[in-house]
């Protein structure tokens, strides 16, 4: 082979593996993002039944039940809306009412949130931040919610999911 | 007192960066020995300053010094010693502080041992590395000062935040910066060649050993972080893509790419403009991550925009550093010579096949991790890039890499036998297809990938070791014969078999624990007994306990395999006052590797407590084969042909004795 037919070899190569990834990468964009909403979205959006997305906003106060088996549900709200929450499983540490919450999941046909996730990544005075943005955009921002980012390369401070 | 001196010593620092930023070059371009030899005592005067400083700083963290703001927002008075120690890094101004002592570290070493090196490439080497501290220098003193004081001390610190305070944030953080800044020699070897537009087989020589020692670091770092995250966040994930993970990980993957192509450059002379490259790109990704975490963009893009002096700042360093350095690269590379010519078919061409890969999966992280931001940014529009993107990008890409991994030792330089090679791998095809059987046939009807990839792992791991034998004649010559010549070969060859068996082996404990990870998720209340994998646990009871900074709720399980006791496992959680917020301490039983996990939840009002429990079946592994790497890493490194140093340039080592 002559110089130029093994770099064009290596640039063919180089190419193919690169349009393979950039297929890879466009396939999983369009499949596996989830979408951030609040209650309010959630409801102007029309969001079907079944369309996985992540839910956030605060815990209601008083509105935690737990049922049998760890059963467990709560009402989401950003102080405009609310969204029925439906959970299996153990909360993570930091779930609180009145608090900063993410749940991952999606709508049944009810209109209830089947959760299967719910993040807790906060402490006491941290907010997710997804959920914090939404609440300053709505205006239901509290100063005393202000956060307190965790440290680099540690397992994400506080970083926690029930599954 | 000591606030102020290591507040002053930092100044002092970067005063001596700055002059080690500039004289040296001075030197080079007047070819004055005496100016050049100025990088070496300013960079060991810089460690010394650097280190004073932070000195500084664990004394006011042991002593307490809540006058301190730096000391009173993460330390409290009745923390236990180790942990007011790791609480100096445990924030973001003490970090940097940690992120600039083992940049001034790295430079002091390579000023104390870099007398082998021709001299003007010392002093651009150490320039190049004083202009990064510089900027770092004054990031620290302008916007995070970790000395400043508070006007009226509190007699009480707000305490570290409860998940820091585990031994994990001893070894974890320190590990990773020598790993991310280990990179920067790497980085500044790569401009200083540029900027001298000279670069030569023994260029590679000298950059190979410390790309390794950084990518050793980053290697335990990352998986050191992973096992701190598996047991101490309470419910067994190891990786979760967050993208303060994926930060470490891209430099990883691209200081692996870099550690292979350096091999070719020293070996066989050719890549070089691709090394170069590599090498600004793996510390740029490094300087990437910092930003990530150390800007707040992670927290809130809003956030960012908000306070943005630290990010905006640390956005422009990143700019000026990637930039500068890439524009360098685009201007000068053309006038590096192009090295050896070899088959697509060969050892090179192996390596330049891992490169292909590793920067691919690299380009699949950094789209994975950074798409969201953009959005955010751009749209408005949140959201999240999990671990199915992940999976769906990045595993695809890795195997073929993992298939094409045993084969690249068996290549010949320039020009490879891919028949011969295949022929020598035989034996571990054979092992893989009968290691994907045996799983098929045990876990009928279970996963249909999974065997697969234990049988790709298994190729991986019989691989390496077929090239040993294949090298050591093990299986064709007398014993006595193998023994001896496996005492003579390479330690690098041992290095590269171990490293690559490690991620065979790492392979398997993630298959493993994906596939056939078992979980018991219920409230149990004492005397219940839950069944997982074969295991009985009763729960005992539950008692209460009061820590130095906290209180703990015991629970105690006492473990039976089919029946006959076997050991007790007491999982806790903890409650801080000071910052009223609670940990969770899982309780880890290792059977060889497979351990049982078992972490606690919340307490109901009838007494019964929520419990998660896990049988993880060969999770171990998952941090063994980093380990293994590591070590094949360490082998390599004391290989003698690393030791006796490179060859000299005659040509340039004389026309600098003449100047001196």
């Amino acid at each position: 082979m002559t110089r130029k037919q093994r770099r064009l070899t290596m640039i063919g190569g180089s190419l193919a593996v690169l349009a393979l990834a950039a297929g890879l990468v466009l396939n999983a964009l369009r499949d596996s993002i989830v979408f951030f909403s609040t209650p309010s979205m959630a409801a102007e959006k029309h969001i079907p039944a079944g369309k996985r997305f992540r839910l956030g906003g605060l815990v209601e106060n008083g509105s935690l039940v737990r049922g049998d088996n760890l059963a467990v549900s709560f009402k989401v709200s950003d102080g405009s809306a609310t969204l029925p929450v439906a959970y299996k499983g153990i909360l993570p540490d930091l779930f609180r009412e009145g608090q900063g919450v993410i749940a991952e999941g999606a709508l049944d046909a009810a209109g209830v949130f089947k959760a299967d996730t719910v993040l807790a990544k906060h402490d006491e005075t941290y907010m997710p931040k997804d959920v914090a943005d939404a609440l300053k955009k709505q205006g239901h921002w509290k100063d005393d919610y202000e956060k307190k980012p965790g440290v680099p390369g540690s397992p994400q401070a506080s970083q926690g999911a029930a599954k | 007192m000591i606030a102020e001196a290591g507040h002053y010593a930092l100044v002092l620092a970067l005063a001596l960066a700055l002059i080690q930023s500039t004289v040296p070059i001075l030197g080079a371009r007047l070819r004055d020995p005496a100016l050049m030899n100025v990088a070496r005592s300013t960079a060991l005067a810089q460690l010394l300053f650097v280190l004073a400083s932070f000195a500084a700083l664990v004394t006011l963290h042991v002593e307490s010094d809540f006058s301190v703001v730096n000391v009173f927002e993460n330390s409290h008075s009745l923390k236990p010693l180790i942990y007011k120690i790791t609480g100096v890094w445990g924030n973001h101004e003490g970090s940097m502080l940690l992120w600039v002592s083992i940049l001034a570290l790295f430079g002091g070493l390579v000023a104390a041992f870099g007398n082998n090196l021709p001299l003007s490439l010392r002093a651009h080497v150490l320039a190049v590395q004083a202009w990064i501290a510089s900027a770092f220098y004054l990031f620290i003193l302008i916007t995070s000062n970790p000395f400043l004081r508070i006007a009226t001390p509190p007699i009480e610190g707000r305490d570290l935040n409860p998940v820091l305070q585990d031994i994990g944030l001893a070894v974890h953080p320190p590990m990773l910066y020598l790993g991310y800044v280990g990179f920067s020699i790497s980085f500044s070897f790569a401009v200083a060649a540029l900027l001298e537009g000279r670069i030569d087989a023994a260029w590679a020589r000298w950059v190979r050993p410390w790309t390794l020692v950084a990518w050793i670091f980053l290697t335990l770092g990352i998986a050191m972080g992973s096992y701190w995250a598996y047991y101490e966040l309470g419910w067994g994930g190891w990786w979760f893509w967050d993208p303060v993970e994926n930060a470490s990980l891209m430099p990883w993957l691209a200081g692996t790419a870099l550690l292979h192509s350096a091999v070719v450059m020293e070996k066989r002379n050719a890549l070089r403009v691709w090394t170069i490259l590599l090498a600004i790109l793996t510390f740029s990704l490094s300087l990437l991550g910092t930003f990530l975490v150390r800007s707040g963009v992670l927290t809130s893009v809003h956030a960012f925009a908000t306070d943005p002096t630290r990010g905006v700042f640390i956005l422009l360093i990143l700019c000026i550093f990637i930039g500068g350095s890439l524009t360098l690269y685009a201007w000068r590379a053309s006038a590096l010579k192009q090295g050896g010519l070899f088959a697509p078919i060969s050892r090179e061409g192996a390596l330049v096949l891992n490169n292909l890969f590793l920067t691919t999966a690299c380009a699949t992280v950094f789209i994975g991790t950074l798409y969201p931001l953009a959005l955010e940014v751009v749209t408005g529009d949140k959201i999240s890039v999990g671990a199915p993107f992940f999976n769906l990008t990045f595993a695809p890409l890795f195997i073929p890499l993992m298939i094409a991994v045993p084969f690249g030792p068996l290549l010949a330089w320039k020009r490879g036998d891919l028949l011969g090679a295949a022929q020598r791998l035989m034996a571990a095809g054979i092992a893989a297809l009968v290691a994907i059987a045996v799983v098929w046939a045990w876990t009928r009807g279970g996963a249909a990938l999974a065997p697969l990839a234990i049988g790709l792992a298994v190729f991986v791991i019989a691989g390496a070791l077929s090239d040993l034998a294949e090298r050591t004649g093990f299986f064709r010559l007398p014993f006595a014969t193998a023994l001896r010549r496996a005492r003579g070969l390479p330690r690098s060859t041992w290095g590269t078999a171990f490293a690559h068996a490690g991620v065979g082996v790492a392979l398997i404990g993630i298959v493993c624990e994906t596939t056939w990870n078992s979980e018991y998720i219920g409230s149990m209340k004492p005397d219940d007994v839950a069944n997982i994998a074969g295991y009985q646990l009763k729960l005992d009871g539950i008692t209460q306990k009061q820590g130095p900074n906290f209180r703990e709720q015991i629970a105690q399980f006492s473990v039976k395999l089919d029946g006959a006791p076997l050991s007790v496992m007491t999982p806790s959680k903890r409650n801080f006052t000071t910052r009223a917020s609670s940990t969770t301490e899982a309780a880890l039983l290792t059977r060889g590797f497979s351990q049982l996990y078992i972490s606690l939840g919340d307490t109901s009002a009838d007494g019964a407590i929520a419990v998660r429990i896990y049988h993880k079946p060969l999770v171990l592994l998952i941090w063994f084969g980093p380990v293994l790497m590591a070590f094949g890493g360490m082998l390599s490194l004391s290989d003698r042909r690393l030791r006796v140093g490179a060859p000299k340039p005659a040509k340039a080592a004389r026309g600098l004795q003449a100047a001196e």
